[in-house]
């Protein structure tokens, strides 16, 4: 793979890393290398540990319902304000209604639902972006205070 | 990764070392399930203490786990939650429900020692 020759691999602050999502895993590679990553940045072992989650559940929802996609952890500083963004990608059957799969009593604890509203809970910004039959695109951030 | 499983005395305790994929998750739960039934144990300790992440996935496995244990006689108590993970867990909704959890090992035996003491005390005045 190109991308691991290291004369072309761009630095890690303007790409991010792909991790590739398809078993369980890879969900533990991805909030593993997700952790590493916030803690490397400076984020505290409590923010890590909820950046950590966070990646772990959108990791499971491409799992579950997707089969495969990936996950790009990236470094981003705007105007020395630092954050980590991660993006979740599938290209699985999309989510027909967005509004209730946000809503909280359609989430996590009774295995129901996709947990998002925990992960927007978790997190300081959270996009999603689905459409049925073509994919589901969350992008979720994390500032360092 | 194989979680060991020991025997303490009336008791089991299922001691996690690394990180657990899904799949380890429900190996350790078929093994546990079916362990306490083996040893006749009263009780089981799962302790968490490696853990770095407790997601929807390992909550509802040990919610699970603990569920299934009442179900053979027995009573489970999570024991070792970190506090960072606790704080996660807390922001993103997840919950033990009604089982049972203590600070670390220690507590956790002592916690079985009474729960199980009192279990058998009810049955034997139930039984008078």
């Amino acid at each position: 793979m190109a991308d691991d020759d290291p004369a072309r691999k761009p630095p890690a602050a303007s790409n991010g890393t792909r991790v590739k999502i398809e078993t369980d895993v890879d969900i533990v590679t991805a909030r593993q290398m997700g952790r590493a990553l916030a803690a490397q940045m400076g984020f505290g072992p409590s923010v890590s540990t909820v950046v950590s989650m966070a990646i772990s559940e959108l990791a499971r929802n491409i799992v579950s319902y997707a089969k495969r996609g990936e996950i790009v952890l990236k470094p981003t500083n705007s105007n020395g304000r630092v954050s980590i963004e991660i993006v979740a990608h599938d290209e699985g059957p999309g989510i027909a209604n967005v509004t209730q799969a946000m809503q909280d009593g359609f989430s996590t604890s009774g295995g129901l639902g996709l947990g998002l509203p925990g992960v927007k809970r978790l997190m300081d910004e959270f996009e999603i972006v689905s459409e049925v039959g073509r994919g589901t695109t969350v992008k979720v951030r994390k500032w360092k205070t | 990764m194989e979680v060991p499983i020991l025997k303490q005395g009336d008791f089991l305790i299922a001691s996690i070392q690394s990180a657990l994929t899904d799949a380890d998750l429900m190996a350790l739960r078929d093994a546990v399930v079916t362990k306490v039934g083996h040893f006749r144990s009263s009780g089981v300790i799962i302790d968490v203490t490696v853990l770095d992440v407790m997601d929807s996935f390992a909550t509802r496995t040990l919610r699970d786990i603990a569920h299934m244990i009442r179900l053979r006689g027995a009573e489970t108590v999570i024991v070792g939650i970190q506090p960072d993970v606790a704080f996660s867990m807390v922001q993103l909704g997840l919950t033990l429900e009604d089982v049972a959890t203590a600070l670390d090992l220690e507590e956790g035996i002592a916690y079985l020692s009474r729960r199980t003491k009192e279990i058998r005390k009810g049955v034997a005045s139930r039984g008078r």
